[in-house]
């Protein structure tokens, strides 16, 4: 049994290593002081695809991933370990998406790729934290959808089963495919880039970057098909722009706060039984815990 | 997020040498693989890339995975029950990192599923895993054993064994038993040839195997009954799939325990015989050995390059008498010749390299087709280069490890003495390189006849002639005089024609040779890039002052008095 996979993933400001300049003046993230970098997440997602392709040969795995042209490093990065192919969504009608623009464009595009079993991506990404976009496109879809998969187990007869991690817990789920899946980070981290597919596929490129880099490999390109990575805009995949970027938004940040955590009163117990039976008594009557 | 590749630029720098144009032209035929293989490269531009590239995948392997394992493997090491070896917890995940990346078969040819990668990028691989962890570089450094069963096996054995080699499974060598260690042609493991089925049976015992649980074994075995030398020993090809070998113990080492070292029991265990009968130590286990010696060397330099950024930065945190220890004298001292110690024997690594590089990859031609007189010349003046470059090369980057791991614990001060930093565990891995695949005192011993014979005065003399920046000339002045003592001193031994004088004073003539090519090595580097100057400073510096305590022994040396040293 094969299956065809596609796993969705973004290019993300690295917010994990968060220097001085990370933030503008007006409150937005500043992409270019922050290197761009596969989101976590969508990392871990590709890793259960890549998992599923050792387990079920000839299954293929495909990325869908929005954003500039730069982006398709996403998709290079993919092949650079398993993956079989991938789209880049681009255009500047995408530009200033939110969640809801963003898996409009995305499920536009899986209409368009239409074959698809199984739909996986990162839980959440590290510049927004939403977690809205695989269910939304769940939605969009009209499929069914599993959140917090740690562990896709078993796909058998048009079911697959699924471990969730909760946070009080683990779920073991059943359910049909089709299917989006959201992978926590708690799933094993994706494996490292292949030796081969490295040199296979580092001259892949995108017809905009073949046109942006002077490149002496052209020729490359009609031997090798597979090193044409795929754009696709608003027009390819048949998207209305009203739903698509800033039109299709309808979140609007309207103020960003710098919230410092500082202790305001402090209380000096001594450690006697007594004091800190007194502290308790008074964290669970503010239901600090408990 | 470490990648012990783009944190230490040296590497891209001897990536980026000459005489590497050479090599991947001869490596790639062309570049004709390309209509072949997908993974091929187009041109030497596109080749140095990928070795870029795959480099790069193992500096981050190294600093993400094996080197925080290298602890936890070190205190668990490997375990042996029921007859098959069990690896740390830590090292099984290695594994599993190296086979899922593709870094199995790095110098093996493409059509065996090999990267088909030159010895040059493949023993930087080998410099990064061993900083990461020395003991681990032993178990992935064994695929060398394929290459072997690649130049020595026929077609159908290169198509069965060479392939899963680059598929991830694992190989040993099989040469030490109880009673032959430095003296191989004491080998006893019988090997009995089967009419019936046209297989070769192993009996017997094996010691102080690497890896000894291994898919695949090359074996040393006695094939011809009744011999006692060398000449009776063949090499087998013996395939755990197929049984008869078994575990006996594991070793209990000072260092590189994450590396399970084993006493192997062969019972009736079913071989094939790989090349010629009778060739197996003469010919295959000396070109084993060789390429082996250089993985050695590059264990050591990984080695020292991890010692030195241990007492680097013990010395920059650690504050005595109201400052950082680096700043005193005696310890800015030992981190700069450290630092020197590190830079000049990976220089000599990656110079032997090449010339093993360019006499392969002719060799490799040469059974395809015949070479043109001009290509043969070449294969023969890098063979001799190769083999006289080996020896020295092994001795001086394994004796420095040792050195550099010891300054870094004496850097470390009682700390070091504690198990809770790095650099004992670097110290005890350290001190088997100057002990297997040939002691020193061997290396020294492959090494003379190149001393009495003159192929290190002329490469010496050769690098004379290369023009360095004129700031350097003071340096190589003193390296003009350096080789001048020891060209004096050699002659004062060799014109007694006495083997015996020869052979003592052995070691330091070939020290003396090491440390002029070393220094020209590094007057080349700092050529090309400026940071290597203080290296070359540091270690043309200590040197000479070697190489002149070397003359002054020799010179004041009555030969009468070698009967002090002499067992009575």
């Amino acid at each position: 049994m094969s299956l065809k996979i596609i796993v969705l993933a973004k290019q993300v400001p690295d917010t994990r290593n968060v220097g001085k300049d990370a933030m503008k003046a007006d409150g937005t993230v500043n992409r270019a002081a922050l290197p761009a970098i596969f989101n976590p997440e969508d990392l871990n997602a590709l890793e259960q695809a890549l998992r599923l392709k050792d387990t079920y040969p000839g299954t293929t795995v495909t990325l869908v991933t929005m954003g500039p042209v730069r982006a398709a490093e996403i998709i290079r990065e993919g092949l650079y370990r398993g993956a079989d192919g991938g789209y880049l969504l681009t255009d500047r009608a995408f530009a200033g998406s939110d969640t809801l623009a963003t898996s409009y464009a995305i499920s536009m595009a899986i209409r368009k790729i239409k074959d698809y079993d199984l739909i996986i991506c990162g839980r959440q990404a590290i510049d927004g934290d939403t977690a809205q976009v695989g269910p939304q496109v769940a939605e969009k879809l009209g499929i069914n959808q599993v959140t917090y998969a740690e562990e896709i187990r078993k796909v058998e007869d048009g079911k697959i089963t699924i471990k969730r991690r909760l946070e009080r817990g683990i779920e073991v789920v059943e359910t049909q495919l089709p299917l989006v899946a959201t992978v926590n980070s708690s799933a094993p981290e994706c494996r490292p880039r292949n030796a081969r597919f490295v040199q296979k596929y580092k001259h892949a490129k995108t017809v905009t970057e073949k046109q942006e880099a002077d490149t002496d490999y052209t020729e490359l390109y009609d031997i090798r098909p597979y090193l044409s990575l795929v754009e696709w805009s608003v027009t390819d995949v048949q998207a209305d722009t009203q739903w698509c970027g800033l039109s299709g938004s309808p979140t609007k940040v309207k103020k960003i706060e710098n919230v410092i955590f500082q202790a305001k009163e402090s209380k000096t117990l001594q450690p006697t039984d007594g004091e800190i039976d007194e502290l308790m008594k008074e964290l669970i009557a503010n239901h600090t815990i408990g | 997020m470490a990648n012990f590749y783009t944190d230490n630029p040296s590497l891209k720098h001897h990536l980026h040498h000459p005489l590497m144009k050479r090599i991947v032209e001869l490596k790639e035929r062309n570049y004709t693989d390309k209509d072949k293989f997908d993974y091929a490269p187009i041109d030497f531009e596109d080749a140095m890339d990928s070795y870029d590239k795959v480099l790069e995948i193992v500096g981050k392997i190294c600093g993400e995975i094996i080197a925080p394992n290298a602890e936890s493997v070190d205190h668990e090491g490997p375990t042996v029950a029921d007859g098959r070896v069990t690896y740390a917890r830590g090292t099984q995940e290695n594994l599993d990192a190296v086979r899922k990346a593709g870094l199995m078969g790095i110098a093996l040819p493409r059509r065996y599923n090999g990267l088909n990668f030159p010895i040059v990028p493949y023993m930087m691989a080998a410099d990064l895993v061993s900083r990461a962890d020395a003991g681990f570089e032993n178990l992935w450094g064994l695929q060398d054993c394929a290459e072997t069963l690649y130049e020595f096996g026929n077609e159908d054995q290169r198509q069965r064994f060479i392939t899963r080699v680059c598929d991830g499974e694992t190989m040993s060598m099989d040469l030490t038993e109880p009673d032959a260690g430095s003296d191989l042609q004491s080998v006893m493991l019988k090997a009995t040839y089967n009419e019936a089925d046209g297989y070769w049976y192993l009996n017997g015992v094996k010691r102080f195997i690497t890896n000894g649980d291994a898919d695949i074994h090359l074996v040393l075995a006695r094939s011809e009954e009744g011999t006692r030398d060398g000449r009776g020993l063949s090499m087998f090809i013996y395939d755990k799939k197929d049984g008869g070998v078994t575990v006996r113990r594991i070793e209990n080492k000072l260092g590189i325990k994450g590396s399970p070292t084993c006493e192997l029991v062969y019972r009736n265990a079913r071989a094939e015989l790989c090349g010629d009968r009778k060739l197996g130590l003469i010919k295959y286990v000396m070109v084993l050995m060789n390429s082996a010696r250089l993985g050695i060397t590059a264990q050591a330099v990984g080695l020292s390059e991890s010692a030195y950024r241990e007492a680097y930065s013990y010395a920059t945190e650690r504050k005595q008498f109201g400052k950082a220890i680096i700043e005193f004298p005696a310890v800015y001292e030992m981190i700069a010749l450290i630092r020197a110690k590190t830079d000049a024997s990976r220089t000599l690594l990656y110079e032997t390299a090449r010339f093993v590089d360019i006499y392969k990859a002719l060799e490799d031609i040469s059974k395809e087709r015949k070479l043109t007189p001009e290509e043969r010349q070449e294969m023969k003046k890098y063979a001799k280069l190769a083999d006289a470059f080996t020896p020295i090369g092994k001795a001086m980057a394994t004796e420095f490890a040792n050195q550099n791991t010891y300054d870094t614990i004496q850097i470390h001060g009682g700390s070091g003495f504690m198990k809770d930093y790095a650099c004992e565990r670097l110290y005890r891995d350290a001190r088997i390189t100057n002990i297997y695949e040939g002691t020193t005192q061997l290396q020294v011993v492959a090494a003379i006849r190149h001393v009495t014979t003159g192929t290190y005065l002329a490469k010496i003399r050769e690098y004379e002639g290369l023009a360095y920046k004129p700031e350097l000339d003071d340096l190589k002045k003193k390296l003009i005089t350096m080789t001048d003592q020891y060209e004096k001193v050699v002659t004062l031994v060799t014109e007694t024609r006495d083997n015996e004088y020869i052979d003592f004073h052995a070691r330091r003539m070939v020290e003396a040779a090491a440390h002029c090519v070393i220094g020209h090595l590094l007057l080349q580097d700092t050529t090309v890039d400026e940071s290597f100057r203080r290296s070359a400073e540091v270690y043309i510096n200590y040197a000479q002052a070697e190489v002149k305590k070397i003359e002054s022994y020799i010179t004041s040396f009555d030969r009468e008095d070698l009967g002090y040293f002499k067992p009575h």
